[in-house]
């Protein structure tokens, strides 16, 4: 595949104001599916199962089976809408969106058209350059998520009749909220880091809710970017492609700034925008052609006649309105005051997606520097090296107990560090991985002094420098009774103790 | 608005994976006309201030409490029914195009 033009990023935007919008599904943590009794693959629970063991007749959608809507779900999905400062429906219904593809074995997906749940909401979000924007939420929608399908075979000189796909309907069913943005103007230059943020907001937003696991790197949450160009001064919205596929706040960034630049150049060569869904690939930071986007028509939405109007009291909104956490603007501004971190120390947190880790690490017990130093730095640093994100490879219960093992002393940072390696392996808690591996600092001074005394008889030329004054000297003394108690000593404490040794005798 | 067409019924019949002669289409166009009209005779009737309605029965929030049913398949049990699989996932012919 020939790769795009891409039109200089600042001289695109120079003659085109870029348009954005976006739809991100967040799939809900409940127990159970949508509308089937059947365990949820999104709740962590269950995620691990093999294929087609987390579903029910209701997913398969055989003959005689129907749908239920599971009441979690609703709640979760209005807390949802309310977070994003949207209006609840009083009254909501399910829609069948109909089209033929095996992901669903019903033939259509049940989803929400004319009423959705919630609509006409509003999202604050700060970028890293201190710039506010309100992002307007058009609607938020329910409906169930598709299996997986496996593609088995290429084209690569297979007859075509022999190239099949494999069908695991676990995910068929899994509880969505579909989150619509209107179309948002203004971002110019900003509007690649303005999406990734917004993701990250609803993320923070989803997380501090309890709805969703929020991981992207497993599909939890999953962000389609439409892009549109128009010439500068023009009225009328450009066409606009929609980017599919993009699954990391990093990727949002790069396929918004991607499109713009690609549009821009076939738009300057006086070319058109075909409306279409793209595709973003990871590996060469670019996006393909899919298919051509279906008209709502296409799709013959109608009222879902197996299911019920969704109706909720307005009692239930106000509940759920007084348990909303937060807001998650304030509730960072709140958090870095606080925390007490500087401008540069804070957005190094919140960037690296790494807020809610550290927020919990600190009610865990951790000082806020101590947990912003092991998750923006070592784990951080892991993460980035083996290609996953930070928050999957320790829990911030165990990165507390860590922090807490070296504010006592029992650890140094060299084997902390070797503590979390084992954290990370899965050998257990930190205390557990100290008493397993042995590694705790040796604090008795006997130990130390016999250790002292010993390397001071090895080397008596140094012994008669720290006499003479010459206490530089000590390193080498310090240095071989680091070996000999293999690290497993205060540097400090024994610094201390070899002077003490070296003038007492 | 109750005219239906030829390119219609063929368009209707391509989304819904239908394979049509031309003398099917014409006489579903003929059909669907009929049936288009027998409907419009509803719509004199509707008026502004009357919601359409999707459910005859007056209930509504009919749900069930967020726990695993007695009803989840084994994978076995899943497949079992199924033209083609692989033991555990549903063997289907490749398809072109993408997932939705």
């Amino acid at each position: 595949m020939a790769r795009a033009a891409l039109m200089d990023f600042d001289k695109a935007l120079e003659l085109f104001e870029p348009v954005i919008g976006l739809e991100v599904h967040v799939e809900l943590n409940t127990t159970t599916k949508m509308f089937s009794s059947a365990p949820n693959p999104a709740n962590s629970a269950f995620h691990d199962a093999a294929p087609n063991t987390l579903i029910t007749p209701v997913c398969l959608g055989l003959p005689g089976s129907l749908p239920v809507v599971n009441e979690q779900a609703i709640r979760s999905s209005i807390s949802l809408g309310l977070a994003l400062g949207c209006s609840i429906a009083e009254s909501s219904r399910f829609a069948r969106k109909n089209y033929f593809y095996p992901d669903l074995a019903k033939n259509y997906q049940i989803s929400q058209y004319d009423e959705p749940i919630a609509f006409d909401g509003e999202v604050e979000v700060e970028l890293e350059n201190g710039r506010i924007f309100q992002v307007p939420i058009e609607r938020a929608h329910m409906e169930e998520d598709a299996g997986k399908l496996t593609h088995i075979g290429g084209a690569t000189g297979r007859i075509q009749g022999a190239e099949y796909s494999l069908v695991d309907y676990n995910r068929a069913g899994v509880p969505l909220v579909e989150i619509v943005t209107r179309p948002i103007f203004g971002a110019e230059a900003d509007a690649p880091a303005l999406a990734s943020a917004y993701v990250s907001i609803i993320r923070d937003i989803a997380l501090s809710l309890g709805i969703s696991e929020a991981r992207m790197e497993r599909g939890n949450l999953r962000c389609d970017a439409n892009v549109s160009l128009r010439p500068r001064g023009a009225e009328k919205l450009g066409t606009r492609t929609e980017t599919k596929n993009v699954n990391s706040f990093r990727s949002i960034e790069r396929a918004v700034r991607y499109e713009i630049q690609r549009q821009a150049a076939i738009l300057a060569d006086g070319g058109s925008i075909t409306q279409e869904t793209r595709h973003w690939h990871e590996d060469t930071g670019t996006t393909s052609a899919g298919r051509p986007k279906s008209d709502a028509d296409d799709y013959r939405y109608f009222p879902e006649p197996d299911l019920l109007p969704v109706v909720p009291s307005p009692e239930l909104i106000e509940q759920l309105r007084a348990e909303l956490p937060e807001p998650p603007a304030a509730r960072r501004r709140r958090l870095k005051a606080e925390w007490g971190f500087t401008d540069i120390d804070f957005q190094g947190v919140v960037n690296s997606n790494l807020l809610v880790e550290v927020t919990e690490t600190v009610a865990a017990g951790a000082t806020p520097a101590a947990a912003r130093k092991w998750w923006t730095g070592e784990l951080a640093r892991i993460a980035n090296a083996q290609n996953v994100d930070a928050a999957s490879l320790a829990s911030p219960a165990h990165v507390a107990e860590l922090a807490g093992l070296v504010e006592a002393g029992t650890l140094t940072d060299r084997l902390a560090r070797q503590v979390l390696e084992g954290v990370i392996a899965g050998e257990g808690s930190p205390q557990q991985i100290v008493d397993a591996r042995g590694l705790a600092v040796v604090s008795d001074d006997s130990a130390l002094i016999a250790a002292i005394d010993q390397a001071l008889a090895s080397q008596p030329d140094v012994l008669e420098k720290i006499r003479d004054g010459k206490v530089q000297a000590a390193g080498a003394v310090i240095g071989a009774v680091m070996k000999a108690m293999q690290g497993k000593a205060d540097a400090a404490r024994v610094r201390e103790l070899v002077l003490e040794r070296a003038t007492a005798q | 608005m109750s005219e239906i067409t030829a390119e219609q019924v063929a368009h209707l019949a391509n989304l819904a994976r239908i394979a049509l002669t031309e003398e099917e289409i014409a006489h579903l166009t003929t059909e669907l006309g009929q049936i288009m009209q027998a409907v419009e005779k509803v719509s004199e009737v509707a008026t502004p201030d009357v919601p359409p309605t999707s459910h005859p029965i007056p209930l509504q929030n009919v749900f069930r409490a967020d726990v695993v049913g007695a009803d989840v398949l084994t994978a076995e049990q899943a497949v079992a029914g199924a033209p083609e699989a692989d033991g555990s996932r549903f063997v289907v012919s490749a398809i072109l195009g993408e997932e939705q």
